[in-house]
């Protein structure tokens, strides 16, 4: 999304070696748009796995963690001792909300209506009607909270001190923090889900709702969880892209939103290790495309095709491989 | 005997609220018996010659009597029966269908820019010569035609793969692809200039009505020339509205309505009796496109002007709330839908933000002792026209949850949707 326009003043070097030298920068910068990408993608592909269903409502889960991080460094930066501090706890709470909140959603639109309908379409419907719903409630709130909609994640802080890496490329300490609560939050999903009675439960219900509930497992009780697990992740996501590009509005969830979604698919949606790959593979392939199209297309094809290169992919692969890169092959699936 | 007593007094309603309207056009409170008595046309059991007597009477003499001297009947109609051709179309896709289609806004784009593009000095941009606009006779019309046939390839060129998938993954390839019409509009200024990017495109040209103006001469009524574009547009307007009616309703009753409804219910099922699925599908897909484009063609004349923004994702939701509201599959509930809906917007929600507003500035400070409230401090953030996707948004959810076969429920599907069976 962010990135670095080539100075004219390198065009004439040869092309090759221009590239060479911005590949490191363009890496890490994939590397950050994945990990957000893959955090939000776990929840799309967590809730299909359990409800057969796309919450289209999860983008505006992402957003509003987002904004309930806002929120924590508006209120906490005058008082807080230390950035760092204050960053943990815009993460925890801004998790933290979007995890109740999706919990909510939830119980309240989508639990009525598996109980009186099998019609795929109305679910998917009703997730859409939440997600629009819930844009214009949270501006209305920011509005009459505080006259504007628009927020800010504080720069110049300790956060964007620049580090030199190994390969001369320098990074600011909050690409590093950024990728790091990402990997910590996958790593402990996994285990969580792997590991635990819970996270064993949840696969029960993904492979066979009514032959877990069967075994004692409490459907709905599973799903709240899933819902609440995937809304924390979602969460985190939004607060991790607030720090990346400092500006966030009620509106922000929609494009990444898609692009998760397209993530999950491109991993194979349902599959948890699949929605991570498809994460960093979706964020590689478009900071990739949308530096190095303008380089070779002398600036006629610039980097706003970049989201129609991410479609592009969706399209193609469902065309080609509509169970993923990492999805099992089903006759239902697609 | 019941129906006889309806229609009777569907009739003497219709005759007296027309009446109404045209001794008071200026009066919102005579719009509404107007209103009301369509929306019961639409609904009421009651004889269908009636009904399309009243309707017919209302549209084609009360209205345009009425609009000639309030010249927002005709802006407030034409709006409506470009929504209602739009969410017939949709109906066919979503409705009979079933196939979720949440990038429908794209073929109404791309069928505004087949005209905007040609009809305007944007043209001369990628052709040598001076040829652009073309102004004249049948230069619009043909490119409403023309509209019609490029949305309609395009929607089997993306139905042919599209439409292999499973339903939700049809909606996400839809939402995309309807972003990457909005893009390209966005986009495609350089290295070519064909869209003019964000800015849009104006001036368009519009059809010469030099025809009408003079008939109307000769009845002895004289309209300045925007007023004629105003009956132009809502006459056209009508009568391709009247043909998307008509169409939609042959179809719904062929064998592809009926391989639809086998489709929607049961794909597999509906493969193993002999339906071609792919081909229903491509056609559903194909159909709804063209109704979109060519409402795109007339929306961009009469608008003059167009740019990405007016077909965003928001304007597919509308227009999916329109289907909704009136009921899946059902055709007078889409035209009910497209008008509740366009009347929301335009007239309604605009009005409760003007009386807020003036509240606000009337400077009247309630004051009950213990409660003491300034309604110069109703803070601006609050005007309902501002909130059209919360309000948008809790009518799917309400809908979906309590009613999801819509106002005017079509029989086959209130069976599917609320398990009546």
């Amino acid at each position: 999304m962010t990135l670095r326009p080539l100075r004219p003043a390198e065009r004439p070097r040869p092309l090759g070696e221009a590239l060479l030298q911005i590949l490191p920068g363009v890496i890490i910068e994939g590397l950050l748009l994945g990990c957000v990408y893959a955090m939000i993608a776990l929840g799309y592909s967590m809730v299909y796995g359990v409800l057969g269903l796309i919450n289209f409502a999860h983008s505006e889960v992402f957003m509003i963690g987002a904004i309930a991080g806002a929120e924590v460094f508006r209120y906490g930066q005058p008082a807080a001792p230390n950035t760092f501090v204050l960053l943990a706890a815009a993460i925890l709470v801004g998790g933290s909300v979007a995890g109740l909140v999706a919990v909510g959603i939830e119980r309240l639109a989508y639990r009525p209506l598996r109980r009186r309908t099998s019609n795929r379409l109305v679910p998917l419907i009703t997730a859409i009607g939440v997600s629009f719903f819930l844009q214009d409630l949270v501006r209305l709130i920011e509005g009459l909270w505080h006259n504007e909609f628009y927020l800010n994640y504080p720069s110049c802080t300790p956060i964007e001190h620049p580090v030199k890496l190994p390969l001369g490329t320098e990074v600011q300490v909050k690409a590093i923090i950024v990728i790091a609560v990402a990997m910590l939050m996958m790593i402990g999903l996994t285990l969580l889900v792997k590991r635990t009675r819970m996270g064993k439960a949840i696969r029960a219900v993904a492979h066979d709702a009514q032959t877990a509930s069967l075994m004692g497992v409490n459907p709905d009780q599973v799903i709240s969880r899933t819902f609440l697990l995937g809304g924390f992740l979602g969460g985190v996501a939004g607060v991790l892209f607030g720090i990346m590009f400092t500006q966030v509005n009620p509106f922000v969830g929609f494009v990444p939103g898609l692009k998760a979604f397209t993530a999950a698919v491109l991993g194979g949606i349902g599959s948890i290790p699949g929605a991570m790959v498809g994460g960093l593979v979706l964020g590689m392939i478009e900071t990739v495309g949308g530096t190095y199209l303008p380089l070779f297309t002398n600036g006629a094809v610039g980097s706003e095709y970049t989201d129609i290169l991410a479609f592009a992919v969706l399209v193609l692969l469902l065309l080609v491989r509509p169970q993923g890169l990492m999805g099992k092959a089903s006759s239902d699936r697609a | 005997m019941n129906e006889r007593r309806n229609s009777a007094i569907l009739l003497a309603a219709g005759v007296l609220s027309a009446a109404l309207l045209m001794l008071h056009p200026h009066g919102t409170l005579s719009l509404l018996p107007v209103l009301a008595v369509m929306a019961a046309c639409l609904t009421a059991k009651a004889s269908r010659w009636v009904q399309g007597v009243v309707l017919a009477g209302i549209l084609v003499v009360a209205v345009p009597m009425a609009g000639i001297q309030n010249s927002f009947l005709f802006e407030l109609g034409t709006q409506i029966g470009i929504y209602a051709a739009l969410a017939l179309g949709l109906n066919i896709v979503v409705g009979m269908a079933g196939l979720l289609d949440l990038g429908y806004a794209g073929f109404f784009g791309l069928g505004a820019y087949t005209w905007a593009i040609f009809g305007s000095p944007q043209a001369n941009e990628l052709l040598a010569g001076n040829h652009f606009p073309l102004a004249g006779w049948p230069y619009f019309y043909l490119f409403v035609v023309l509209a019609v046939m490029v949305a309609a390839l395009t929607g089997v060129l993306i139905g042919l793969p599209a439409l292999r998938l499973r339903g939700d993954y049809l909606a996400v390839v839809t939402l995309g692809l309807g972003q990457v019409v909005r893009l390209l509009a966005n986009n495609l200024d350089h290295p070519l200039n064909i869209t003019n990017g964000p800015q849009g495109i104006s001036p368009i040209e519009r059809p010469p009505i030099g025809w009408l103006t003079h008939g109307l001469d000769t009845l002895g009524i004289h309209v300045p020339p925007v007023l004629g574009y105003s009956i132009f547009f809502y006459f056209l307007v009508l009568a391709i509205a009247g043909a998307v009616v008509l169409i939609s309703t042959r179809l719904d009753r062929s064998r592809f309505g009926r391989a639809w409804v086998a489709i929607r219910e049961d794909e597999m099922a509906a493969q193993s009796v002999g339906i071609s699925v792919i081909k229903a599908k491509v056609l559903a897909f194909a159909t709804g496109a063209a109704f979109s484009g060519a409402m795109g063609a007339v929306f961009a004349a009469k608008q003059l002007f167009v740019s990405p923004d007016s077909f965003t994702f928001l304007q597919s939701i509308t227009i999916l709330v329109m289907v909704l509201l009136g009921g899946m599959g059902s055709i007078r509930g889409a035209i009910l839908g497209a008008a509740a809906v366009t009347l929301l917007n335009i007239e309604i929600l605009k009005n409760l933000s003007d009386s807020l507003n003036s509240l606000r500035q009337s400077g009247f400070v309630l004051d009950l002792g213990f409660l003491r409230y300034d309604f110069a401090s109703i803070p601006s953030q609050l005007e309902p026209a501002k909130y059209e996707r919360m309000i948008f948004g809790l009518i799917i959810v309400l809908m979906m949850i309590f009613r999801p076969s819509g106002l005017i429920p079509e029989q086959r599907h209130r069976l599917e949707l609320e398990g009546k069976e």
